[in-house]
């Protein structure tokens, strides 16, 4: 190529000397790195720090996030009809895929009464929610079952349960008192989240009194009417552990319910902070961490609390449940009463007919057909989005009013808590682990997440042990695979984990 | 959504045409999010994705082609004698670095993607975007002298041997860019070390780089380019690592947006300062005697540390370890630059070095989080 001829073709440009644009230009440079600099700095600054209303002491938790979504139930609670309950013995991992049901179809039974028994554990019953007629059991792979689906009286029967006098009753005679009048399932055993053994004595007892959840019921309107219940609950529990019962309180609440707040007889815990500092692993792990496999600690929600202690109280198994409808796909977010197990699609009343069906809330719950049930522990649905579409250079578009915790948003670099429509797309595709450090900002415990699941691909029980997996459970990594640049399945890949250290 | 169906319609058959159908899936993708969605875990995910991450770090890197472009033909006319002052011939000046550099560029990316797309296609899994950002700066690290079969042996080798034999992206170990310029170090030396290939399409022409320049000392590197030269990048040097505001840019655009490490970055520099107060301490040769603070305008030391250092995937990946990594890397680089008279770029074989120790650095951090646990057991 003839350079003189290019260059004299070119000789517009030439006549552009260096020496008058170059101010400018170092100008521009300059001025685009002090303004990458200051939107930095002011992300950092504008960076908001967890509510914290108690005071004392008070542990204030910094990482994690909120998802700022639309349909935040609100409202008093309402009545619903719900016909049709079910139990589901796959909400419990690691029972005998095919438990001994005890009713055939078209028994009647008492609220409370026994449906079923694990083959493994046979002095454990799983009891009905409601008083009605066993109209159907599901049957699903391997003749495994499924749901046992009872439908309910108008009026509610109680089988009737014996008095017991809690100060002077041993812990045999309470232990066997819960097993055989259905309670024992609502007490969950961690590490491994399972149903513990009746001869287990758990080094402590915690309870989180706050679900900091997207879209989570308020635990308030639960305990409301039920406070003897809850009281009682607790001083069942206490009996039961060698240690203590530690109570998580909502350090970030202007008024905590007195039933939390002046509960008595247990250690109580403030906790101020961002999802998931309402996880009642994360309140473990600042409290008195899990150490090991063999370190058995039980953990219960405020619901079942109450459960426990109506045995007492009202003489009676107490599965009554407020349940929180919301999500962005709902038309009227709103609180109801029923029992536990409900019909989602009774529950629902033709709300969310499109959308995204969950039974739990939508980081750790599970995707549900409007004619399936509400899983054992859950008290709450979340309709969303389904999230079916195909977005148009999607992954290049500088900014959308979507929640998001990444910096190339600006939602990430400043976020604003207004709430927004979410709906279950993955916003990309799946890929091998390549970011580093996103978990860790997602979970506030002394753990590497990202470091713990490689362990857990590799197989490597050792560091997997050591990482600290047995602190965990799914709800604890549901953030960090919402935050998951690679759509890594997370929870996935810490259930098998959790599945082969439990199966050793 | 007319674009849409046609798409849809166009869609080659999985099974019949695999290679097509690999092919058709990387630019769809490009084009669209899929409507993928998980039936269990969270039900919600961050709107992020692996692309935007990538393309955004191809982004942090556009004004430095851009600025390379113009300084490989501002070196050319310089050394022809012809445009001197550096406002003279900018058109010129720019259509010859163009022609010089994107023709590295688009090899660098057919080579590299073309071995993607076959990986991707032969393991039956979605093309993965890692090569866009190693494609985009493969070229900034190369001299635009560089012959372009030269090139395509390095991609060849580095996407293979470093990338694909882990099992591609996310997987290797060390820096498959950078691996693709150690290549040419050590199996073409002439063409990518010395004083005469820096200066591109003028023959015989030897000049000589500051870094070449230091070794007797920094009176000799400002007799022959003036610090605010260096400090803009008005050098003969790789393709993009001459103009230091303009990495800095890059660099604070990545930090920013939680792309790159600053830990890394910070890290790196702070090694450097380290390492540089201790070599003028010592004071043995001229080059050690170079004050610390001008290390910063030779070679490619912020290129290196804001681009290279933190890739993700090869980088430690713990919080702790990002810190010692940046700072080994810092420190290394500096003591290969002062101590290889042959060779005085160190932060290439650094970064290597590092790469390869990144995994122990994480592996003492993981284990004082383990022994953490156990004692309190």
């Amino acid at each position: 190529m003839n350079a003189a001829l290019v260059s004299n073709f070119l000789s517009f440009a030439g006549s552009a000397t260096f020496g008058a644009i170059f101010p400018i230009l170092s100008m521009v440079v300059y001025g685009l790195i002090g303004l990458l600099t200051l939107m930095y700095l002011g992300s950092i600054l504008s960076r908001k720090r967890p509510k914290t209303i108690a005071t004392g002491s008070v542990k204030v938790l910094k990482k994690g996030f909120d998802i700022p979504v639309k349909g935040v139930p609100t409202g008093a609670v309402e009545n619903v009809m719900v016909n049709k309950f079910a139990v589901q013995p796959k909400n419990f991992p690691y029972i005998f895929p095919i438990p001994k049901v005890t009713v055939e179809v078209g028994d009647h039974v008492n609220a409370g009464d026994a449906l079923f028994y694990d083959r493994d554990n046979t002095d454990v019953k799983f009891a009905s929610p409601v008083s009605g007629k066993v109209v159907d059991i599901h049957r699903g792979a391997k003749r495994s079952i499924a749901e046992i689906i009872v439908e309910a009286d108008k009026e509610q029967t109680y089988k009737t349960i014996e008095s017991i006098n809690l100060d002077s009753a041993s812990r045999e005679t309470l232990v066997s008192f819960l097993a055989k009048n259905g309670a024992w399932p609502l007490i969950n055993e961690r590490p491994y989240d399972v149903i513990p053994a009746l001869d287990t004595v758990p080094r402590d007892i915690f309870i989180s009194t706050f679900d900091t959840a997207p879209l989570a019921p308020d635990n308030a309107l639960i305990v409301a009417g039920k406070e003897a219940a809850f009281q009682t609950g607790l001083n069942i529990l206490r009996k039961l552990t060698s240690g203590k019962v530690h109570l998580g309180l909502d350090g970030r609440a202007e008024k905590v319910n007195p039933a939390f707040a002046q509960a008595e007889g247990v250690e109580k815990h403030w906790f101020s902070g961002f999802h998931p500092a309402g996880n009642v692993g994360v309140q473990i792990h600042h409290t008195a961490p899990i150490k090991n496999g063999e370190d058995k600690v039980w953990t219960l929600g405020v619901q079942e609390v109450i459960t426990l202690g109506g045995l007492i109280t009202e003489g009676r198994y107490d599965a009554s449940r407020v349940v929180a409808i919301g999500g962005n796909k709902v038309t009227k977010p709103r609180y109801v009463r029923t029992f536990m197990g409900a019909n989602i699609g009774e529950l629902l009343g033709g709300d969310g007919a499109e959308g995204r069906v969950i039974s739990g809330d939508i980081l750790s719950g599970e995707k549900k057909e409007i004619a399936e049930f509400l899983n054992y522990f859950d008290n709450q649905v979340s309709v969303i989005g389904e999230g079916n579409y195909y977005e148009m250079f999607g992954w290049i578009l500088p900014s959308k009013k979507v929640p998001s915790v990444s910096r190339t948003y600006f939602q990430g670099l400043f976020p604003s808590t207004k709430a927004k429509d979410i709906d279950a797309n993955y916003h990309g595709e799946e890929r091998a682990f390549v970011m580093t450090g996103e978990y860790e900002r997602m979970l506030p415990m002394d753990i590497y997440p990202q470091h713990l699941m490689k362990a857990i691909v590799t197989a490597d029980y050792e560091k997997m042990e050591g990482l600290g997996i047995h602190e965990l459970s799914e709800e604890d990594v549901a953030l960090c695979e919402f935050a998951c640049t690679s759509k890594q399945p997370l929870q996935e890949i810490l259930r098998k984990g959790l599945t082969e250290l439990y199966s050793e | 959504m007319g674009l849409l169906d046609f798409f849809k319609k166009i869609e080659p058959d999985k099974k019949k045409s695999g290679f097509l159908h690999t092919l058709y899936d990387g630019f769809f993708t490009f084009l669209f999010v899929p409507n993928h969605r998980p039936t269990k875990g969270a039900h919600v995910h961050d709107h992020t994705d692996l692309k935007r991450t990538m393309i955004f770090v191809v982004l942090a890197l556009v004004p430095l082609y851009i600025f390379g472009m113009f300084n490989v033909g501002h070196q050319h006319y310089l050394a022809l004698g012809e445009y001197v002052g550096v406002g003279e011939g900018i058109g010129a000046k720019m259509l010859y670095g163009a022609l010089k550099v994107l023709p590295i560029y688009a090899i660098s990316m057919a080579v590299g993607l073309g071995i993607e797309f076959y990986f991707a296609f032969k393991k039956g899994h979605a093309i993965e975007e890692g090569y866009l950002v190693t494609g985009a700066l493969i070229p900034l690290i190369m001299p635009a002298s560089l012959p372009i079969w030269i090139l395509v042996l390095a991609i060849v080798f580095a996407v293979i041997i470093g990338k694909e034999a882990f099992g591609g992206t996310g997987m290797n170990i060390v820096n498959v860019a950078l691996l693709a310029r150690v290549f040419v170090f050590f199996a073409y030396p002439s063409s990518i070390s010395g004083d005469a290939v820096w200066v591109a399409g003028v023959d015989g022409y030897a000049g000589a780089t500051p870094l070449a320049l230091a070794q007797n000392g920094w009176a000799s590197v400002t007799n022959t380019f003036s610090t605010e030269q260096m400090w803009w990048g008005l050098i003969p040097g790789s393709i993009g690592e001459t103009s230091k505001p303009l990495i800095i840019l890059g660099a604070m655009f990545l930090i920013l947006t939680r792309i790159a490490s600053w830990r890394i970055m910070l890290g790196g520099i702070i090694g450097m300062v380290l390492m540089g107060f201790v070599f003028n301490a010592w004071g043995a040769t001229p080059f050690m005697e170079v004050p610390w603070y001008y290390h910063f305008y030779m070679g490619s030391f912020l290129f290196a540390i804001a681009f290279m250092a933190t890739d993700p995937v090869t980088a430690a990946s713990t919080n702790r370890g990002k810190w010692i990594y940046g700072i080994l890397i810092g420190a290394f680089g500096l003591i290969i630059r002062i101590f290889n008279p042959a060779y005085p770029e160190g932060w290439m074989l650094a970064i290597l070095l590092i790469n390869v120790f990144a995994p122990l650095i994480d592996y003492f951090v993981l284990q004082s989080n383990m022994k953490k646990r156990l004692k309190s057991a």
